[in-house]
């Protein structure tokens, strides 16, 4: 609005936030009464067991990911809120795929999942369960590839991501 | 009693005596199923309880009593309908940035998720409302969390933070311990100012040659009225105030500009599209301030000070934003100013000629009853008075025509804008103030929406005093649909209203009605020398509009043309 430059970006946040029930209403409550737009939200218990980490993909402009960044540190819960660039920060997601693969074609699928480093962990003689690891493109492609063999059912975790190197997220605001 | 003293007590029990620790003297509230243990326990606490006749009155009353005190307000209700009565009452306290604590009953834990009778997941409804909430699930933590509540609520950009308090947890026997400190690593507002950025503040305010203030709640909730004053007549800066910031700066200063923004003066709009600094204390730019952004101080640069880090820039551009407490980082701006002249009398001399060219003022009506009128007789009469409103027409000619001298002595919902609010929030003023004169001012249609007020008014012997300017429309929208719809008065003509003094005496407070000019100041004099609660029903012309206006979405400029002179 006031000073956002208006374009639109994917922008990942990294959210250390105190392991209590509710926090993620709070935090989930928030992007949706702001008006924030979210694409994924993942949460997970940290090394200290009385702080989970939360990994937020958002998109908007500079002035609404600062605005984001504001409102959540806002929140009595939260313990610290970074923006992680991809060029400084490390990031996975993972995905479960559930595809057809009969006896006719199951080679081909497992060629492909050899070519994506991706493993194939459950099969069947309808289909098997493929288990891939990497950044949302890569997951795209495999997903891309599988799709003429037939995805029955997908799962996605969203992102997680942490700074490179020995930089840490301090616990503090 | 030593603070780490450990004593078994029930949750319910320890609730008190930690609000006694809290220094807590008053609770407004009212009964229920589920608070009951409570309850049982205020049955011969020290702390005084007031009954109200509904929650929403609690949630007020907790809040005026708070804004006039500055210290926190606490209501106190039952679970489900209890707590959802609370609800307005709590998103006004958090719109406008008071500290609240409300505590609520909840159904017992092993009952809560199964839709017990009165059972609402209050800690859910009223996560966009509060500045924090808790739902008590081990009575151990209650000490911390009633500490950390009042902590919270008062500290920062104040606001309202909710319990939940279970019943079986009330009924708990622990080892109840007070904890001497907070310990939140998670909470530490920034109190100080960065001092690189009152440096390039009191840069900017050595090189304005027209500059202005503009002045908000904060600047009260942080007590820096004073700061707010000395810096105002070093500079030689005009002041403006939002409605949230009445009170700060004295209405009758040479310097005062009234308030901004849609109904604001035209001479403090006008100061600020010609202003080359403007200097932001305690405020948020709120829509009904800056109407269209664009044009909103277009030749100035910005000072922002705010203790809401998430407030600086998220409306309008600013050159220097300071985080901190708004009496602290004045202080050091005051310290740090080397103003060598005085600043040019120009900018002052302009601003003279507008107020000169175009005062606040109404047509006068001969012998009319104007709402105005009634209004500047109360301005004149109250001494040592609080002014709380309701919202509308009424409430904005309040704060044009009331002049109010000290901060703290106009209370109004600026934010959410809540109907209902003045009536109770007046009792909940005058508990904490009893020496002051508390005056509800009020319009026909927001008196309605709490009138049973009067019962908790009488029953308390809580002497306040209600001026119904009554025009027997909902008057600010009945403007609107002149204005911007053709006349079309659209269920706002409210042909049905009650005789207020009937209504008064039939709870045992005193009305009297007033229908003529000539009235006006006699019956303003004998509610003041009445002992009771006292409604003055003003029989106003009816159609009078609030001006000066500018419409939602235009530029602070651009006023709505009308007659100003016969």
């Amino acid at each position: 609005m006031a000073n956002g430059n208006g374009i639109d970006q994917t922008h990942t946040l990294s959210v250390l936030v105190a392991n209590k029930p509710g926090v993620l209403t709070h935090v989930s409550g928030l992007f949706s009464r702001r008006g924030y737009n979210i694409d994924s939200l993942t949460v997970g218990v940290t090394e200290n067991p009385e702080i989970s980490r939360m990994t937020i993909v958002a998109h908007g402009d500079e002035h609404v990911i600062e605005q984001v960044t504001k409102q959540l540190n806002k929140l009595i819960d939260i313990i610290k809120v970074v923006e992680v660039t991809p060029k400084e920060s490390v990031d996975r997601e993972l995905a479960l795929i559930k595809v057809t693969a009969k006896a006719q074609n199951r080679s081909e699928v497992i060629q492909i999942v050899d070519i994506f480093r991706a493993k194939i962990i459950d099969v069947s003689s309808e289909s098997v369960v493929i288990e891939i690891t990497g950044s949302g493109d890569k997951i795209n492609a495999l997903e891309e590839m599988m799709r003429p063999f037939g995805i029955k059912e997908m799962v996605r975790t969203g992102k997680v991501a942490l700074v490179r190197g020995s930089r840490l997220t301090q616990h503090e605001k | 009693m030593s603070a780490n003293e450990s004593t078994r007590l029930s949750g319910a029990k320890a609730l008190i005596k930690s609000l006694e620790h809290e220094g807590v003297d008053t609770i407004f509230g009212y009964p229920g199923g589920q608070i009951l243990p409570v309850y049982d326990e205020l049955y011969d606490a020290s702390i005084r309880h007031i009954l109200v006749r509904h929650e929403q009155a609690a949630a007020h009353a907790a809040d005026g009593y708070a804004r006039a005190t500055g210290r926190v307000g606490v209501c106190l209700a039952t679970s489900g309908p209890g707590a959802t009565n609370l609800v307005t009452g709590i998103a006004t306290a958090y719109m406008d940035s008071v500290p609240v604590v409300a505590i609520t009953g909840q159904v017992p834990t092993a009952m809560i998720g199964n839709d017990a009778f009165q059972e609402a997941d209050i800690t859910g409804i009223t996560i966009p409302i509060t500045k924090h909430n808790y739902l008590v699930k081990n009575a151990n933590d209650l000490p911390r969390i009633v500490k950390e509540s009042f902590f919270i609520a008062s500290t920062g950009r104040p606001g309202p933070v909710l319990i939940d308090f279970p019943k079986d947890i009330q009924n708990t026997i622990f080892d109840y311990v007070y904890p001497d400190k907070v310990q939140l690593q998670s909470y530490k507002p920034t109190f100080s100012g960065h001092p690189l950025q009152i440096k390039k503040a009191c840069a900017l305010i050595e090189k304005a040659e027209c500059p202005v203030l503009y002045v908000g709640g904060g600047a009260i909730a942080a007590n820096a009225s004073d700061e707010i004053r000395t810096l105002a007549e070093t500079i030689m800066a005009p002041v403006t105030t939002t409605l949230m910031g009445k009170g700060a700066f004295p209405d009758d200063h040479p310097l005062a500009l009234g308030m901004l923004g849609m109904h604001g003066t035209r001479f403090a709009n006008y100061s600020i599209i010609d202003c080359d600094l403007l200097i932001a204390i305690g405020a948020r730019f709120d829509d009904r301030v800056t109407g269209k952004l664009e044009s909103f101080a277009p030749n100035a640069k910005v000072i922002h000070i705010d203790i809401d880090p998430a407030e600086l820039g998220k409306n309008i551009k600013v050159d220097v934003p300071i985080v901190g407490d708004a009496k602290v980082i004045l202080k050091k701006i005051l310290a740090t100013l080397k103003l060598k002249m005085p600043k040019s009398s120009e900018w002052l001399r302009k601003i003279e000629v507008w107020k000169k060219e175009y005062p606040l003022d109404y047509d006068q009506g001969g012998s009319e009853l104007k709402p105005q009128y009634v209004i500047q007789c109360i301005s004149q009469l109250v001494r040592d008075g609080i002014f709380v409103t309701e919202v509308g027409q009424a409430q904005m000619w309040s704060a044009h025509y009331l002049q109010c001298k000290k901060p703290r002595t106009f209370l109004s919902s600026g934010g959410l804008g809540t109907m209902g609010y003045g009536f109770p929030a007046a009792i909940g003023a005058k508990v904490g103030c009893p020496d002051k004169d508390v005056w509800d001012i009020a319009g026909d249609g927001s008196i309605q929406m709490n009138i049973q007020e009067l019962a908790t008014a009488m029953e308390n012997d809580i002497k306040v005093n209600v001026a119904i300017i009554n025009n027997m429309y909902l008057g600010m929208v009945r403007q609107w649909q002149e204005l911007f719809f053709n006349r079309r008065y659209s269920y706002t003509n409210m042909k049905g209203q009650p005789n207020f003094v009937k209504v008064a005496e039939a709870y045992g407070a005193v009305g009297i009605e007033v229908t003529k000019k000539s009235e006006v100041k006699d019956a303003i004099k004998q509610a003041q020398k009445s002992d009771r609660v006292t409604f003055i029903d003003f029989k106003v012309t009816r159609e009078e509009n609030v001006f000066p206006m500018v419409p939602a979405g235009a530029s602070i400029s651009e006023f709505v043309e009308y007659d100003r002179r016969p």
